[in-house]
C-alpha cells in the first residue's frame, strides 16, 4: 500500500520531486520539502525517538504540533545546538542532523531504562522526600547524579554563530492564527482596508485544514482563501511566527522562525526575530490542540492522536500504521478511521459512548468495526505497541468491567476531546479560562482589551461556524479601527468539516483497568512522566490547590506546559476531591506559549551591546596616552597610567605620591552636572540641600549634602554660583541620574510654584582636577587670562576665562584631594585641545597623569566620604557630618532625620582604619569584629574603602563601626571569612593627613 | 503597556520611570509634625482598581506625568502633566480653607 517505507505514492503537501536528506542518531533518511522531521522520520518507519524524562521509557512521536510531549530531539551540532526542539514543528531541511534525547546509548538500548523498574520508589515529590531531607546535604550531593540521569538535553557549549533581531511592529489588526476562523478574519479586515498582521506558527497556513484530504472542499476553500489574502497588499502573512505573549495596552510578543528551516542562515539574515507589536484590534483564532485519554502503558511508541494520524496522513501523505485501533468518546475522531481505512489500513474503532451515533452509524455503512460501550484499558508491546486491551467501560466511573480482550495493532489514535488554546487570553490574568461543561473543556472567560475571540479557542468546533465567526471577528476589528471598505460577504460551502462534539458531549478523562489485569502507568504529563497514580497520591498528601499539584508533581512544567496533561489532570483532581471541574480552578497561563530561545530575546544586546559605553570628552586622549580604563556604572574612567612594567599598586602609588609633591590631572568628567537657573533659584537649592545657599555669593562654590525624604543621606557635590539665577551643580558619578530626577520631580510635582529650570549638562562638559603644590603654576601658565592668586582667586572660587589656543574654560577652585587643586571644564569638543595643553604645559610642574585608583587614595587619606560610606543606610550623624545642616531653615529630610534612632550615637558610624602591624593590608569589605572574638555574626561594623597610604606608608581604610569615633584608640579585628583574613585594627580619625586643611586653602 | 504623553503621544511603557503614588501630598516646605512626614514617605494604600500615579518621561519629554491606571487590569484610564494637577490641587486646597 505503501512506496518508500510507508509514504503513500501520491497526495498530501509535499514536493516528491526534491530529496532532502537529513540525519536522526547518526543514520542518514530522506524526506521532502513538506515534510517535518516527525512526518519524516514516520516515513522512515521510526516510532521510537528517545525515552522519557524520569523513567527512561521508550516514547515516540504523539502529535503534529507544538504540543509535542515526547518527541524532542536536539538539532545541529557545534555553536548552533539546540536542544528539545519537538519534531513535529521541525520542518525539514537539507543537511539537517538531529538526536534523540534522555537515552544512553540510543533510545533502543537506554541504560537508564533500569529506572523504569524503580518506578515505585519514583513517585511524585520523590526527588524532594528523598534527597532534601531534613537538611539539604544530601541533596547537594545526590544533585549532580539526578541532573544527569534525568533532564532534557544539552545546551550549546560553544558560542552560537548566528544573529538574532528585535524590532517594533504596530499594526491595526493582529490576527493570532492561520486557520480558518484567522484566515476569514484576515480577508474580512484585509478587505475592510485594514493594516493587518496575519501570524501563523506553522511555515504553512491553514492550521487544522491541512489535516483535511487534498481535493476536498476545505481544501478548495483554503486555497481561495490564501490566494485573496495574497492579493491584499495591506494584510501582511507572517508565517513561521508565534504569539507567544499578550501584554498590557495591546503590546504582542512574536517569535519569527526566520532561518530555522535553513541549515544555516543567509548573508546578513537573523535565524530569528523578536517582535514586540503594538496592536490597535488582535483577533485571537489560536485554535485548539487534541486532547489524549490516560489508559494503562499510554506512553508506548505508536500511541498517536488521532488528528495527528490524520495530520501526517492527509498533510504529509504517511501512512502512520497498518492496523489501527481508533479509542474515542466523541464523534469527531472518526474521519481519522475513515481516511486511514481508504488508505489501506485496517481499523477498529472503539468508543466510550454506548451510542449510537452519527459517525457510528457512517463507520459502520463504510464496513469498520465499531466497539462501543468500551474503553482501550491497556496497551501491550516493547519499543512499539503490538496490541491494544479492550474492555467494557462504565462511563460515569470511567472504570472496566471484566470481559477484556487482546486486538492485535501497530497504531493506536485517541481522542477525547479537544482544548482550546486560551492562553493569549487569559496570560495577563483578571480573566481566567472558566470550564464550559456543554464542549467539555476550558475557554476564555471573557475578552481583554484589544482582543476579540473566534474559532476553536473559544470553543467552535465546527468549521462553517469557524469561517462565520472569523469574518465577523475580522469585520468587527477593522471597524473599530476605523477602517471604511467593506468587507462583503465570505459565503461557507458545503462539505467543510462539522463539529465533533455534540449535545451531551461526556469527556473520559480516565480508564480504571478491569479488577482482573494489573494496574499499569496511566501517563497524563508524558514530558514530565507524571501519571494518575502520582495525581493521586498528590491528593492523598494533602495537595489540592491546582498549582501545588502542578509544583509537587511536576506536571504540566517543561516545554510543552501541559498542553495535553492540564486538563486531564485538573478534572482527576476534580474527581479525588468530589467536586465540579468549574470548583477546582485551573494554574495561571504565563507566556511564552512556546519557548522562546534567550538569543531571540537578548537579540543585539549581547557582547558588548549588552548595554551603552558612556565615555568622556577626554576619553580619546585617555586612550592615547595609556590608561587602563575602569568600567564604573556605564563609564569608562581612567583607572592608572601605569609606566612602563609597572603593577597598578606601583601606579597609583606613585601617581598619589606626585599629587601630594607636585602636581596632577585627573579626569572628573563622569560627575553628574545640572545647570540650575531661575529667580527661585537659591530657595530651591536651599530646600534640597541640608546647609544654607542663600548667602552663597557669584562667583563662589559651596560644598553640599542631600539627604532623602526619609533623612538618610542622598548625595554630595558642589554647586556653584555662576550668575544671579544660574547654578551650575555637580553630583556624584554614580547617583548622577537619581539625583536628576529627584529634582525634575520636586519642580513639577511638589513645587511647581518655584520658577527654576534644571538641565542635565554631564554631557556638554569634559572636567580635570589639576591638583597639588605645584597647581597653580601650571594654570598660570595655561590659562594667562585668569589671576590665579590666592588673594584674587581664594579656595572655593570660581572664575572664566581663556586658555592658551582659545580654549573658553571654567576654573572652579575646590579640592577632592585635600592638596591646592582647582577644577577646570570645558566644552565636549574641547575635551583633547585641552588635555595636550595642560600636559605640554605640565612638564615643567612636574605634571603627572592619575586616574580613580590614587584618586581614592587621595580621598581616603582626608577623609572624604563617597560612595562606600553614603550607601543609602546612612545618616549625617554617622557620617561625622551633622554640623553641615542648618538649623535656620527646613530642607528635605530635615524633620525624619531627627528620629532618635536615626541620631542615636549607638549606630554604625564613620571612622578611620589603621592597620596595628603597618605590613598586613586591610581588605575592601572586611566585617569589624571585637578583637580576639567571638568573631561571629554582623560583627561591629565592615570596612568601606581602603588604600595604601603613600605619604603614611602603610595600609589604612575608612569604615562604619558601632559608636563610630567613641571607640577612639580600640584595636578590632578587621575579618574576611571567605579567605580566613583576621587583621588588628587600630580606630581612628578618618581625617589622616593635613586634618586641618592647610594644604588646600593655600 | 502604553502611556499617553500629553507632550509626545503613545509611547512604550519602557520610556517611563515609575515614581510612585500621586495622591499623597507632600506636606508644606516648614512642616514640623514628624508623623505627617511618616504618613507621607512612607504609608501608602494598595487599591485594587483605579490608582494615580506619578510616571516620569525619561526618555521622552523628561515631564512628570499623573498616570491614572487600574492596578487589576492595566487599563490607563487619564493622563495629564503633574504641573498642571499639583496647581489645580494647591489651588483648590486654598479655595477650601
Amino acid at each position: 500500500m505503501a512506496r518508500n517505507g510507508r509514504r503513500l505514492a501520491a497526495g498530501g503537501r509535499i514536493d516528491r520531486v526534491k530529496r532532502l536528506t537529513f540525519h536522526f542518531d547518526n543514520k542518514r533518511f530522506v524526506g521532502h520539502p513538506g515534510d517535518t522531521l516527525a512526518s519524516a522520520l514516520l516515513a522512515n518507519g521510526v516510532h521510537l525517538v528517545g525515552r522519557s524524562f524520569k523513567y527512561h521509557r521508550p516514547r515516540g512521536i504523539v502529535s503534529a504540533g507544538v504540543e509535542e510531549p515526547n518527541a524532542l530531539v536536539t538539532l545541529r551540532t557545534g555553536g548552533r545546538q539546540e536542544p528539545n526542539c519537538p519534531a513535529p514543528v521541525t520542518e525539514l531541511y537539507d543537511g539537517l542532523v538531529s538526536r534523540s534525547q534522555n537515552a544512553w546509548p540510543s533510545p533502543r538500548f537506554d541504560a537508564m531504562g533500569i529506572n523504569d523498574f524503580f518506578k515505585p520508589f519514583l513517585s511524585a515529590g520523590f526527588y524532594y522526600k528523598t534527597f532534601m531531607g531534613p537538611t539539604r546535604k544530601s541533596w547537594m550531593f545526590f544533585e549532580p547524579f539526578i541532573r544527569k540521569a534525568a533532564g532534557l538535553g544539552a545546551a550549546a557549549s560553544k558560542a552560537d554563530p548566528d544573529r538574532y533581531e528585535k524590532v517594533n511592529a504596530f499594526c491595526d489588526v493582529l490576527i493570532v492564527g492561520g486557520g480558518p476562523a484567522g484566515l476569514a478574519a484576515a480577508v474580512a479586515a484585509g478587505r475592510a482596508g485594514a493594516r493587518v498582521v496575519l501570524a501563523e506558527q506553522d511555515f504553512e497556513l491553514g492550521g487544522w485544514l491541512l489535516r483535511e484530504p487534498i481535493g476536498s472542499p476545505a481544501d478548495h476553500w483554503l486555497g481561495a482563501a490564501r490566494a485573496e489574502l495574497a492579493q491584499l497588499p495591506n494584510v501582511r502573512v507572517m508565517t513561521r511566527t508565534t504569539v507567544f505573549g499578550a501584554y498590557d495596552g495591546g503590546t504582542f510578543g512574536l517569535l519569527e522562525r526566520v532561518a530555522d528551516h535553513k541549515k544555516v542562515p543567509d548573508e546578513g539574515e537573523p535565524r530569528q526575530r523578536y517582535v514586540v507589536l503594538r496592536a490597535t484590534r488582535a483577533v485571537i483564532a489560536a485554535g485548539a490542540v487534541e486532547r489524549p485519554i490516560p489508559f494503562g502503558d499510554n506512553d508506548r511508541p505508536g500511541v498517536m492522536l488521532a488528528g495527528a494520524v490524520r495530520a501526517y496522513l492527509n498533510r504529509h501523505a504517511v501512512v502512520a500504521g497498518r492496523r489501527m485501533v481508533l479509542f474515542t468518546c466523541h464523534d469527531g475522531a472518526y474521519p481519522t478511521a475513515f481516511d486511514m481505512k481508504a488508505a489501506g489500513a485496517a481499523v477498529t474503532i472503539v468508543d466510550a459512548r454506548k451510542g449510537p451515533t452519527p459517525a457510528m452509524k457512517a463507520a459502520g455503512e463504510l464496513g469498520l468495526e465499531v466497539i462501543a460501550g468500551h474503553a482501550l484499558a491497556e496497551t501491550r508491546g516493547k519499543t512499539r505497541v503490538r496490541a491494544a486491551v479492550v474492555a467494557p467501560f462504565d462511563i460515569d466511573k470511567e472504570t472496566c468491567d471484566s470481559g477484556w480482550r487482546e486486538i492485535p495493532c501497530d497504531l493506536v489514535a485517541v481522542s477525547g476531546g479537544y482544548d482550546p488554546q486560551v492562553h493569549l487570553a487569559t496570560q495577563r490574568g483578571g480573566r481566567k479560562a472558566v470550564w464550559a461543561p456543554a464542549l467539555g473543556c476550558l475557554v476564555p472567560g471573557g475578552e481583554p482589551d484589544v482582543q476579540i475571540h473566534a474559532g476553536a479557542m473559544k470553543g467552535t468546533f465546527g468549521t462553517p461556524e469557524c469561517i462565520a465567526e472569523g469574518f465577523a471577528a475580522g469585520r468587527r476589528a477593522a471597524g473599530e479601527v476605523g477602517a471604511k471598505g467593506a468587507a462583503g460577504d465570505l459565503p461557507v460551502p458545503d462539505g467543510l468539516p462539522a463539529s465533533g462534539i455534540a449535545e451531551g458531549f461526556k469527556p473520559v478523562f480516565d480508564v480504571k483497568p478491569p479488577a482482573a489485569l494489573r494496574e499499569r502507568k496511566r501517563f497524563i504529563d508524558q514530558q514530565n512522566d507524571v501519571s494518575a497514580s502520582d495525581v493521586k497520591l498528590a491528593h492523598r498528601e494533602g495537595y489540592v490547590s491546582v498549582e501545588h499539584l502542578k509544583r509537587y508533581t511536576t506536571l504540566g512544567m517543561a516545554t510543552e506546559q501541559g498542553k495535553l496533561a492540564n486538563v486531564v489532570a485538573l478534572a482527576q483532581m476534580a474527581k479525588l476531591r468530589g467536586l465540579d471541574i468549574s470548583a477546582v480552578g485551573t494554574t495561571g497561563y504565563r507566556p511564552p506559549y512556546t519557548p522562546v530561545p534567550l538569543g531571540a530575546i537578548a537579540a543585539h544586546e549581547s557582547d558588548h551591546h549588552v548595554r551603552p559605553v558612556r565615555v568622556t570628552p577626554f576619553h580619546d586622549w585617555n586612550e592615547k596616552i595609556g590608561t587602563v580604563f575602569l568600567d564604573t556604572g556605564l563609564w569608562k574612567r581612567p583607572w592608572y597610567y601605569p609606566m612602563k612594567g609597572e603593577t597598578i599598586n606601583e601606579a597609583y602609588r606613585r601617581e598619589a605620591k606626585a599629587v601630594r609633591e607636585t602636581v596632577g590631572m585627573v579626569d572628573v568628567s563622569t560627575l553628574g552636572k545640572i545647570d540650575v537657573q531661575g529667580p527661585d533659584a537659591p530657595e530651591f537649592l536651599n530646600r534640597v540641600y541640608v546647609n544654607g545657599w542663600k548667602s552663597l555669593e557669584v562667583g563662589k562654590a559651596r560644598y553640599g549634602i542631600m539627604l532623602r525624604e526619609d533623612g538618610y543621606v542622598f548625595d554630595d557635590g558642589t554647586t556653584t554660583r555662576i550668575s544671579e539665577h544660574h547654578y551650575f551643580m555637580t553630583t556624584t558619578t554614580a547617583e548622577a541620574a537619581k539625583v536628576m530626577m529627584h529634582l525634575e520631580w520636586l519642580l513639577q510635582a511638589a513645587w511647581p510654584e518655584l520658577k527654576v529650570h534644571v538641565t542635565s549638562v554631564t554631557d556638554q562638559w569634559g572636567g580635570v582636577a589639576i591638583a597639588g603644590p605645584n597647581a597653580r603654576a601650571l594654570l598660570k601658565d595655561a590659562i594667562p587670562s585668569i589671576d590665579f592668586s590666592n588673594e584674587a582667586f581664594p579656595f572655593m572660587g570660581y572664575r572664566t576665562g581663556t586658555a592658551e589656543g582659545g580654549i573658553p574654560v571654567r576654573v572652579h577652585r575646590i579640592s577632592f584631594s585635600g592638596e591646592l587643586a582647582y577644577e577646570v571644564f570645558c566644552g565636549a569638543g574641547h575635551g583633547s585641545a585641552l588635555c595636550d595643553l595642560l600636559f605640554e604645559k605640565g612638564k615643567r610642574h612636574g605634571l603627572v597623569l592619575y586616574g580613580v585608583e590614587a584618586l581614592g587614595t587621595l580621598r581616603i587619606e582626608k577623609g572624604h566620604v563617597a560612595g562606600g560610606e553614603i550607601d543609602g543606610r546612612t545618616t549625617l550623624e554617622d557620617l561625622g557630618l551633622e554640623k553641615m545642616a542648618s538649623k535656620a531653615k527646613p530642607y528635605i529630610g530635615s524633620v525624619l532625620r531627627q528620629r532618635p534612632d536615626m541620631t542615636s550615637p549607638a549606630r554604625q558610624r564613620f571612622v578611620g582604619l589603621k592597620a596595628v602591624d603597618p605590613n598586613t593590608r586591610i581588605r575592601p569589605g572586611m566585617i569589624l569584629q571585637p578583637h580576639k572574638g567571638p568573631h561571629q555574626g554582623h560583627g561591629l561594623g565592615h570596612v568601606t574603602a581602603t588604600t595604601y597610604s603613600p605619604v603614611l606608608g602603610q595600609s589604612i581604610g575608612l569604615g562604619l563601626v558601632a559608636a563610630g569615633l567613641a571607640r577612639k584608640g580600640e584595636i578590632v579585628d578587621a575579618v574576611y571569612p571567605l579567605k580566613g583574613d583576621v587583621t588588628a585594627v587600630e580606630i581612628v580619625s578618618p581625617h589622616f593627613f593635613d586634618p586641618e586643611g592647610k594644604r588646600q586653602n593655600g | 503597556m502604553r502611556i499617553d504623553c500629553p507632550y509626545c503621544g503613545l509611547r512604550d511603557a519602557s520610556e517611563f520611570f515609575y515614581q510612585g503614588d500621586a495622591e499623597r501630598v507632600r506636606p508644606a516646605v516648614g512642616e514640623a509634625d514628624a508623623e505627617k512626614w511618616l504618613a507621607y514617605v512612607y504609608e501608602r494604600d494598595n487599591p485594587k482598581g483605579p490608582l494615580k500615579e506619578f510616571w516620569l518621561h525619561l526618555h521622552g519629554c523628561r515631564q512628570v506625568l499623573v498616570v491614572e491606571r487600574n492596578t487589576a487590569t492595566h487599563e490607563m484610564l487619564s493622563v495629564a502633566p503633574a504641573r498642571d494637577v499639583i496647581l489645580a490641587r494647591n489651588a483648590a486646597a486654598k479655595g477650601g480653607s
